[in-house]
């Protein structure tokens, strides 16, 4: 399998143009119809538009930027820049002028292949303050007719010169390809680092093609998988399932029609591998529900109970217990009449793997898949790492875990408990930024910056982002992220910021749900005024209090972490508000911001009283502000050690 | 503002000395105007200025009570709204009259309407010749669809969509006729400002890519100012200005009639 003749991604394309080429490698959706592309025409353009580069002098080493949508014309400029030895560099295709200019410049791109005019438009600004940019190249015509500045090239004009230049260099693209050894730099992926600048992750043939090949025969992929690319195509992981795995296993990549036809879409192509992060999982399965509770009555009862059926079963099977005879003789009319026609209409009735990544997934969320028969699993995989380093294995899923590490991953957690790893895929470094390198690459191994353990079961657990992690003072490992997740599960609970680090014990702040416990509420009667109100309620302590007694025993199932169970917690008076700066508009809490906010309050958990009073200013929405008096109570929460036995 | 590409100063329609009367009411006196081939011209006025019966006398709806109109040199003064579209004039409604139970796709596959030719019997069959004509037209459609970017919804029914979507519908559904003229009665009404920027982008797209000439009734100024090469403006069924948007903008006697005197 692995001779020399294989080692880049444009010989792998050859060797598939050879042995499957009338296998379709790349479907678009174009005018509404699905136009199909085999490994032969693949190549075919590939070549084409490698010319037209070649013709307009490009060098090797040269790099080409690649932004748009995913379209099967931008995977071809990737590997036609491949195949003259340069390195693609994708880009964020909604990314703001500023934000390209700098990568564009620091990645010196003399050449870009867009997709259409927003993109040209934004590429002509860049080009006015990085003259290095020296071509534009676009797919999509529309509204550039009247264009005029002479770094512009359609792509079909591009083909056209490479025609050209093939009548007088023949043999040209196939020793340009022939030319290309393992360890050439395959791509430059930057990642949108949340500080400072982004950072460009040099990932080689070698890294990419190993780690795709061990993921491959790992899930056992075969070229007959359908694999639908609307990720951005920046993102390492678009790079390595719709293209680095796609080349190597000889499988189909679809592209949709445009970002809003892709439920449609998907539908109609009924993927057999799909990956999602969680939040897409999540609109998927709302707007089912809509759909459901839109229906006549007796269906929606009929979908609800056999959905609750199908929750109940994958819970014993997750779980490894047996399933009650009489859900296991109704499972299979569930099959008949909701599971079925639900994956079918979901476009997930073919589906062998998929993939959830990214963030914790919801456990409503995460069994709700699979109760249907739709193999989600968990991965975990960062760019520096070719995109994947853990995968759960078929039929050994687990909820809280991204299972073991693939097939030459190694994987250990230092004494900090920071994940590291050593693999195949383990980049080559970050272009142009040696310090960045260093601090990030330790002989061979990769500090990840996340924080990790590993169960009984060889599964790993990604528990925070190490920087947040802490101890308490009996230096218990005190992971906040992991534990506020778990309370987030919850539908009562909204937001929550645990605290810990250098303490007695781990203790909470707890935002409700306005409208789930307002629902909850009413439904008993229980009369409330205001958020401050609901919020100081006995009965909705109490409900809390259950909640987070339930994320106390189910952390007894960790050795590393049951130490860190939560003993006391109170109930914001008010919502954490991006306007008071208490969260960022993504919703990520600001924890320093936080914790210096409500240090009253978190001094009164570690102190003695039942209760404590607050003002707190709030910042209304059209700038005003006033001042909440409230008196805030303190609650203690069980907590089980060992065995189960409380203390 | 609409910078490239010069109009043709040919004119495609040129509407001479028309009147139109309700029983007592004037709706249009004696309004003379031309619309130059690949122009974009916008009609202003305030309410009950004639903007809109003027639409309905160009397009065959009402008939004229005095005077003439030619399309393409040719008198058509007296022609029903079936031949008008016919000979290449298509439009679209200041209230939306879609077909509200049908598909997007179908609503637009409407438009191609008169486009069609074959026998009933062959359409019924979907055979030969009639599969052929349907896929030619389904494949304009869908340049269309392409072009105003309504492939998410081209399976949705019309009836179900937000408004400033059906809207954009309408439009297509106009463009499927392949008009040489394309009337647009108040194309940004009750829209927002992010709908409204997406209409004129389009219109602009139509008139640059499929060189439609396009006249337009418009309420929001800075659209008219912004997309029109040429604005014309009535009041009390008159015309009382003509000429491009800084020369109409300077008009006194439009505004006094309905800029309104701050106006900057």
């Amino acid at each position: 399998m692995r001779e020399s003749n294989q080692d880049t991604f444009p010989k792998l394309a050859l060797r598939n143009a050879q042995r499957i080429p009338r296998k379709v490698a790349m479907r678009e959706k174009d005018l509404g119809i699905w136009q199909s592309y085999t490994w032969s025409e693949y190549v075919e353009q590939a070549r084409l538009i490698a010319l037209g580069l070649a013709a307009l002098g490009f060098a090797r080493g040269d790099k080409t930027a690649v932004v748009g949508d995913n379209r099967p014309q931008l995977y071809w400029a990737m590997l036609a820049t491949q195949a003259l030895g340069g390195v693609p560099v994708p880009l964020y295709q909604d990314s703001i002028e500023r934000e390209m200019q700098y990568i564009v410049d620091h990645a010196e791109a003399r050449f870009a292949v867009v997709e259409d005019q927003e993109q040209v438009d934004k590429l002509l600004h860049v080009r006015e303050q990085c003259p290095v940019l020296e071509w534009i190249i676009y797919d999509d015509p529309r509204g550039l007719r009247h264009y005029r500045d002479s770094c512009l090239l359609s792509l079909e004009d591009l083909k056209e010169r490479g025609r050209k230049f093939a009548q007088d260099n023949p043999g040209y693209f196939d020793q340009e390809v022939a030319r290309g050894r393992a360890d050439d730099t395959a791509i430059i992926a930057y990642t949108s680092g949340t500080t400072g600048q982004p950072k460009g992750a040099m990932l080689s043939h070698r890294n990419l093609i190993e780690t795709a090949r061990n993921a491959v025969e790992r899930e056992k992929l075969t070229e007959d998988e359908e694999v639908m690319a609307y990720l951005p195509m920046a993102w390492i992981g678009d790079h390595m399932f719709s293209f680095g795995q796609s080349v190597v296993a000889g499988f189909t990549t679809n592209c949709p029609e445009s970002a809003a036809t892709v439920l449609a879409d998907l539908k109609e192509i009924g993927p057999t591998y799909f990956f999602a992060p969680p939040s897409i999982w999540e609109n998927i399965l709302t707007s089912v529900m809509i759909r459901v509770d839109d229906t006549a009555w007796i269906k929606r009862r009929t979908v609800h109970f056999f959905l609750d059926l199908a929750r109940r079963v994958e819970r014993c099977r997750l779980a490894h217990r047996s399933v009650p005879l009489r859900d296991r003789l109704l499972y299979p009319l569930g099959w008949l009449l909701v599971y079925g026609p639900l994956r079918d209409n979901l476009g997930m009735g073919r589906i062998r793997v998929a993939y959830t990544a990214g963030e914790a997934i919801g456990p409503e969320l995460f069994e709700f898949y699979r109760s249907l028969g739709i193999n989600v699993k968990q991965l975990y995989g960062m760019t520096e790492s070719s995109a994947l380093i853990c995968i759960q294995r078929d039929g050994d899923v687990k909820l809280d875990t991204v299972g073991p590490p693939l097939p030459g991953v190694e994987v250990r957690i230092t004494e900090s408990g920071e994940v590291m790893y050593r693999s195949p895929g383990v980049f080559q470094g970050y272009y142009k930024n040696p310090e960045a390198t260093r601090q990030t690459l330790d002989d061979g191994w990769v500090h990840s910056g996340d924080a990790g353990v590993f169960d009984r079961d060889g599964h790993l657990k990604i528990i925070d982002r190490a920087r947040d992690v802490g101890r308490l003072v009996d230096g218990t490992l005190f992971a906040p992220k992991y534990l506020e997740n778990k309370l987030k599960f919850s539908p009562y609970v909204k937001e929550a910021v645990c605290v810990g680090n250098g303490r007695a014990f781990v203790s909470a702040l707890v935002n409700i749900d306005l409208a789930s416990v307002g629902n909850w509420a009413e439904r008993r009667n229980l009369a409330y005024t205001s958020y401050t109100d609901l919020a100081q309620k006995p009965e909705v302590y109490d409900l809390i209090r259950q909640e987070v007694v339930r994320v106390n025993r189910s952390l007894l199932e960790d050795e590393s972490l049951r130490g860190a169970q939560i003993r006391r917690f109170l109930l914001l008076h008010k919502e954490l508000d991006a306007d008071d700066q208490e969260i960022t508009r993504t919703r990520k809490v600001r924890r320093g911001f936080v914790a210096q906010k409500y240090a009253p309050l978190i001094e009164a958990l570690y102190g003695s009283a039942d209760h404590v009073n607050v003002e707190a200013q709030v910042t209304y929405e059209d700038g005003r502000t006033a001042t909440v008096r409230a008196a805030v109570r303190l609650c203690d929460a069980e907590t089980f050690a060992g065995a189960g036995a409380r203390t | 503002m609409k910078v490239d590409g010069s109009p043709g100063l040919t004119p495609i329609l040129e509407v001479q000395d028309v009147s139109v009367r309700f029983g007592a009411v004037q709706a249009l006196e004696r309004v003379s105007l031309q619309i130059r081939r690949g122009e974009i011209v916008a009609i202003i006025g305030p309410n009950g200025a004639g903007k809109t019966t003027l639409l309905n006398v160009i397009s065959g709806f009402y008939h004229p009570t005095a005077g003439r109109i030619l399309f393409e040199g040719r008198d058509r003064t007296h022609l029903r709204p079936y031949d008008v579209a016919a000979l290449g004039i298509a439009r679209t409604f200041q209230n939306v009259a879609l077909f509200k139970g049908m598909s997007v796709l179908d609503n637009i596959m409407t438009g191609r309407l008169l486009k069609m030719r074959g026998s009933f019997l062959l359409e019924a069959l979907y055979w030969g010749p009639a599969m052929k004509q349907e896929l030619e037209h389904r494949a304009f459609v869908e340049r269309i669809i392409d072009f105003l970017e309504i492939e998410a919804i081209r399976k949705a029914s019309a009836g179900r969509l937000p408004y400033g979507l059906q809207k954009r519908v309408e439009l297509a559904r106009a463009l499927a006729a392949e008009p040489k003229l394309l009337l647009l009665d108040e194309p940004m009404a009750g829209m927002n400002v992010e709908e409204k920027e997406d209409m004129c982008r389009f219109i602009l797209g139509v008139n640059d890519e499929f060189g439609t000439t396009i006249a337009l009734i418009e309420h929001d100024m800075s659209v008219v100012m912004d997309i029109s090469d040429r604005v014309v403006a009535l009041d009390y069924g008159r015309k009382i200005a003509d000429g491009s948007p800084d020369e109409v903008r300077a008009d006194q006697g439009v505004i006094d009639a309905y800029l309104g005197v701050s106006h900057a």
